[in-house]
């Protein structure tokens, strides 16, 4: 069975181009674009892994990286994070907050496919 | 008189410099030359007296052989040397600074200079790593960039996409070149601003909106058609909203009504702001804002950060950071409400001097659910006809004031003369 990803993101063309890319891999690809639902989602999609927008309205990533890290059956999921300033301070805290790996927007494709690849394959 | 190590160096210089030999000076001093050769090779101190008799043999004052401001000298040349560890003979500094004053003195100011530089290097770094229009508009184009790329890798990479994604991502790719461009756009202008004006290079929004607003006499009518004058998207925001209050305080105040108003009462906004029915703070803007009216004006917010500035001449604005919290303007913060007038001076002797009168107001924008705000606003008068005791001294802000004894400083002053 294909493995399920969850894709919080809110920026609509950059979460059609995921989720096209993903798909096409092999990939069950489910969105959610408002940053107050993410969790809700997560609950809702049960994902194998979360790729997580570092910048969503209502709430930030790292606030939903930190709920997920919390909660017993979420504390070991992997977590992309996407981050558009490839700022050195947000990757820190999002390494102190347990994010698994990151992408820096702009992002190749191939980049992110072999990112979700290389986190689907790790033993959970 | 502080005598210090080096009183011997320069005591040596000296008798040199006039030709004079050891025993000579010494007998002319009363010492012997032993003691004097043990002095002028600062391993002796000299006590007042002697040194004074040496003084006097060297038609010399005392004070030219121990000069006061050694041990700043001493000191910026420490701090000199520790900048550039392990290079400088720290043991012979005295000896250095002693022998060559001028060139020790060019020494202490470069290092001063290149620390100033570097602060200012830095600070100018932090603005630019924290400038949210900068920030935003590079975030916003990182974020267009990123869809771009990916959509533009699909629909080169996937032969066999279905011709409704290939129309969506085109579609998609349209509208994100759309996002690019207005980002450029947005950020050549701010580049391009900084560019072209270096003298105002940081200037913020609201500071172009008050050259512009000051161009134009701050007068509505004339002011409202020439929004387009403003170079930056959110000057010309700031601007919108600008007009649209002074539009609305002209409404609530007409002119003819309200200069009837200000010959009766005086500058009284308070009695005028009764009168008509409206905010005292609608009558503040009206006050100063009124064609010709050569009256100041400030306003802030709840975190004393000025919103709002018409200055007046001698009654210096600062550009960064915050003002003098002596002003008046503060005081009618921290009492919303309370009428606040206060008659001040400008520091220094040819200070002017100023009749202020500050009001605050909390308002709520959002009704209970929501924060309570405080605006406060303060009209400055010239008033330099007023007696000098009758008036308190306030600055503009800490950096650029004079007044030492002031209980409020924050920081030092660069005006602080260097031998206090």
């Amino acid at each position: 069975m294909a493995g399920k990803l969850l894709l919080i993101e809110d920026e609509t063309n950059i979460a059609e181009a995921i989720r096209f890319i993903l798909s096409r891999d092999g990939w069950v690809v489910a969105h959610e674009g408002d940053g107050l639902a993410a969790m809700a989602a997560v609950a809702r999609e049960k994902p194998d892994l979360v790729i997580l927008d570092m910048m969503l309205p209502g709430r930030t990533g790292l606030e939903i990286l930190a709920d997920l890290r919390g909660h017993p059956g979420t504390a070991c999921l992997p977590v992309l994070m996407l981050t558009a300033k490839g700022g050195s301070r947000d990757r820190e805290a999002a390494e102190r907050g347990g994010a698994s790996a990151f992408m820096t927007k702009p992002f190749a494709n191939d980049q992110m496919r072999a990112a979700v690849r290389a986190l689907m394959d790790l033993p959970r | 008189m502080p005598i210090s190590a080096l009183t011997g160096t320069r005591l040596r210089e000296r008798r040199l410099a006039q030709g004079l030999r050891q025993a000579d000076l010494a007998i002319a001093a009363g010492i012997s030359p032993a003691y004097l050769n043990l002095i002028e090779h600062n391993r002796r101190k000299v006590g007042p007296a002697i040194l004074s008799r040496l003084a006097s043999a060297l038609g010399t004052d005392p004070a030219a052989l121990t000069a006061g401001a050694e041990g700043t000298l001493l000191d910026d040349l420490s701090a000199a040397a520790a900048a550039h560890a392990g290079l400088a003979e720290l043991d012979r500094i005295q000896d250095f600074a002693g022998r060559f004053p001028g060139w020790a003195a060019l020494l202490a100011d470069t290092h001063r200079r290149a620390e100033g530089f570097s602060h200012a290097v830095e600070v100018l770094n932090d603005r630019l790593s924290h400038d949210p229009h900068l920030s935003a508009s590079l975030h916003e184009m990182l974020t267009a960039v990123a869809s771009v790329r990916s959509t533009a890798g699909i629909l080169a990479e996937t032969e066999d996409i279905a011709p409704e994604w290939r129309a969506k991502f085109h579609a998609n790719l349209h509208e994100d070149s759309e996002r690019l461009a207005a980002g450029a756009e947005a950020l050549v202008a701010f580049l391009d601003g900084a560019g072209q004006e270096p003298d105002r290079g940081s200037a913020s929004p609201q500071e172009e909106v008050e050259e512009w607003a000051a161009a134009g006499d701050w007068q509505v009518e004339v002011l409202a058609g020439q929004v387009g004058r403003l170079a930056s998207g959110a000057a010309r925001e700031m601007a919108a909203v600008w007009l649209a209050e002074a539009q609305a305080d002209a409404a609530a105040l007409p002119e003819a009504a309200f200069r009837a108003a200000l010959a009766e009462t005086g500058a009284e906004p308070l009695l005028i702001a009764a009168r008509f029915g409206c905010s005292p703070l609608v009558a503040f803007r009206r006050t100063a804002l009124l064609a010709g009216s050569g009256v100041g004006l400030v306003m802030c917010d709840g975190s004393g950060t000025m919103t709002f500035r018409k200055p007046l001449p001698g009654f210096a604005l600062p550009r960064f950071g915050a003002a003098c919290p002596l002003w008046p303007l503060f005081q009618a913060l921290s009492q919303p409400a309370q009428p606040v007038e206060a008659r001040v001076r400008m520091p220094g002797p040819g200070g002017r001097r100023f009749l202020t009168r500050a009001f605050a107001e909390p308002h709520y924008p959002t009704g209970f659910g929501g924060p309570v705000l405080t605006r406060a606003a303060m009209l400055i008068f010239a008033d330099d006809a007023a007696p000098l005791a009758s008036s308190r001294v306030v600055g503009t802000s800490c950096r650029i004031c004079p007044e030492s004894q002031c209980p409020a400083r924050r920081e030092p002053s660069i005006l602080r003369d260097s031998g206090g």
